[in-house]
């Protein structure tokens, strides 16, 4: 698929409703192949929301979403996908290797049948794993291994398609720092190396704000893209959100924002 | 001796014991029924325990006896109650799976719905007063009396039901350990979910007919456990749940025929015993390996 439009993702002017309840409206932005780019925003704000309607797994209320050049719709090849989750848990009895294979012909009917092609599938499994550095444990039980190795074959398995476009949903969230501060990284090595597009739904900017391109801040049922600098910010984040916000930035860089009322919404929703 | 009364007619000289066990019409289908019935329930037994759908499956296996019950009142085939009561109840088991409510609202319908097919089963049993020779076989099984004709349906429903899991076995597999990514990737989960429940029924129904309905799990459950404990791999898993789940039907049936036991008795303690087995051994080497990791690992 040879497109001369570099648009990963477009949305004009787009709103969902889930519920009878409006999560977000009037969203619009653009993120473009080889960017990175962070969705953030407090709990509820519709962060997950925006990827499923990415996925096309939600309708739009109002709007459009164009992605990889056509309209949102499951099922879509070009979309590799990491779902917002805890973790495997330990009788979750399949190996890592197998879960990535899955992200490739996972789709297939019928029985994987040897031959050059299986060869050419395993091969490009293997390279993967090699790609995040998850070859020594890939053959483990992926319930056995920790959230970080965990992560790094999810990782794995929604890159092994070669997708134009990655959706990852709190892909740090089980981890310690140093681990998020790793797999930031090598989300970003990835996304210049391979000209993927990244939106990455991240609660704290801070272990990854080193590495980003731009963001998206979801809140008060609205969204504001920009360069981080530009984004966060005590008087933009204040006119989103309606209400007074304060940025600080403390001496180590890392950025603090204070005042944030958290959605109305919070209970039981951390998936919306 | 003891062993020569439990063991009655058993010859100790192998190849003579195994051609006595052939040479009769009764025994040769009773283990031709027995392997189709093993190779079935381990295929479908290890996508169940993949799925954690193994209260499912005991539901369906005591569903299995108001229907074999039901069959004998009305003067039917056993199998036809059987097929007839597992595949409604497949039915009901993915309405209520298909409501999406949170897991533990799951279990309380589906064990509503179990308690309420024993009830029935026992109803049954109560309206057909000549049948309480029959109830314990239904219960817990018996190898005597299967029918050639038997045998032919028990093959054509497991080829069918077998066929449809080997077509969908990549996007089953993804749908039950990943169901979010492969929807997003257009697997079709709800309808695999779905249509898996109907195989497990199928599955279900056609192991009742040698194990009893109590103790379908003797062949559907701990074939597939012990072999998801020994390996993560799926091809291999499948072929190992297969042929621990033949050799426990063989061996158990033999035993049956040389001993005054009944065959549930056997199939269900021999595969209990390799479970146990595999277990033990899993934690004893799982204990050895953290130890080795903690005596590795830097401070």
């Amino acid at each position: 698929m040879n497109r001369q439009d570099p648009t990963a993702v477009r949305f004009e002017h787009a709103a969902v409703r889930l519920g009878g309840r409006t999560i977000w409206h009037d969203v619009s932005f653009n993120v473009t192949e080889g960017e990175f780019v962070a969705i953030l925003g407090p709990n509820g704000a519709g962060k997950s929301t925006l990827i499923k309607a990415i996925l096309g797994l939600l309708p739009l209320a109002a709007g459009t979403a164009t992605v990889l050049g056509r309209p949102a719709g499951a099922g879509n090849a070009g979309i590799g996908y990491l779902p917002q989750r805890r973790s495997f848990d330990s009788g979750t009895r399949i190996r890592g290797i197998d879960l990535v294979q899955l992200g490739l012909d996972g789709t297939r009917w019928g029985v994987p049948i040897p031959g050059p092609n299986r060869k050419r599938s395993s091969a490009r499994v293997a390279e993967t794993i090699e790609l995040v550095g998850a070859t020594e444990y890939a053959r483990h039980p992926i319930g056995e291994l920790s959230g970080g190795e965990q992560q790094r074959l999810l990782i794995a398995q929604a890159l092994v398609r070669r997708p134009k476009l990655l959706l990852l949903d709190e892909p740090l969230d089980s981890l310690d720092l140093p681990n998020q501060a790793a797999v930031a990284a090598l989300v970003r090595r990835i996304c210049h190396e391979e000209e993927v597009a990244v939106l990455l739904v991240a609660h704290d900017i801070n272990p990854i704000l080193g590495y980003l391109d731009r963001v998206i801040y979801l809140a008060g049922g609205g969204a504001l893209e920009g360069p981080p600098e530009q984004v966060i910010r005590s008087e933009t984040l204040s006119r989103l959100y309606g209400a007074p916000i304060e940025v600080l930035r403390a001496s180590d860089g890392r950025l603090v924002v204070v005042g944030q009322p958290e959605a109305p919404f919070v209970h039981g929703d951390r998936h919306a | 001796m003891l062993e020569a009364a439990i063991f009655q007619g058993l010859s100790w000289n192998p190849l003579t014991d195994l051609h006595e066990l052939v040479s009769y019409p009764f025994m040769v289908n009773a283990l031709e029924a027995g392997t189709i019935v093993a190779v079935m329930a381990g295929v479908t037994g290890w996508f169940m325990a993949l799925r954690q759908q193994t209260f499912a499956g005991h539901t369906l296996s005591i569903i299995a006896f108001p229907g074999a019950a039901a069959a004998s009142l009305a003067g039917l085939p056993l199998a036809v109650g059987y097929f007839g009561f597992c595949g409604v109840g497949a039915l009901a088991l993915a309405g209520i799976a298909g409501t999406r409510q949170s897991l533990s609202a799951e279990s309380a319908a589906i064990g509503s719905l179990q308690a309420l097919a024993l009830a029935l089963g026992f109803l049954f049993v109560t309206l057909y007063h000549g049948v309480l020779n029959g109830l314990d076989s239904l219960l817990f099984g018996t190898f005597l009396g299967v029918t050639s004709r038997q045998v032919a349906v028990l093959l054509a429903v497991a080829v069918a039901a077998l066929t449809l899991v080997v077509l969908a076995a990549r996007p089953l597999i993804f749908a039950s350990v990943d169901p979010d990514v492969a929807s997003a990737a257009g697997v079709p989960a709800r309808q695999l979910g779905f249509g898996f429940l109907l195989v497990l029924g199928l599955s279900v129904a056609e192991t009742s007919q040698i194990t009893g309905a109590l103790l379908v799990f003797a062949l559907l459950v701990t074939p597939a456990a012990t072999a998801h404990r020994l390996t993560a791999r799926p091809g291999l898993g499948i072929a190992l749940s297969v042929a621990l789940a033949l050799a426990v039907t063989w061996l158990g049936l033999a035993l049956a025929y040389f001993s005054i036991y009944p065959v549930g008795f056997y199939v269900t303690s021999l595969s209990f015993a390799l479970y146990l087995f595999v277990r033990v051994a899993n934690t004893v080497a799982g204990h050895r390996r953290t130890t080795m990791r903690l005596a590795t690992e830097p401070a």
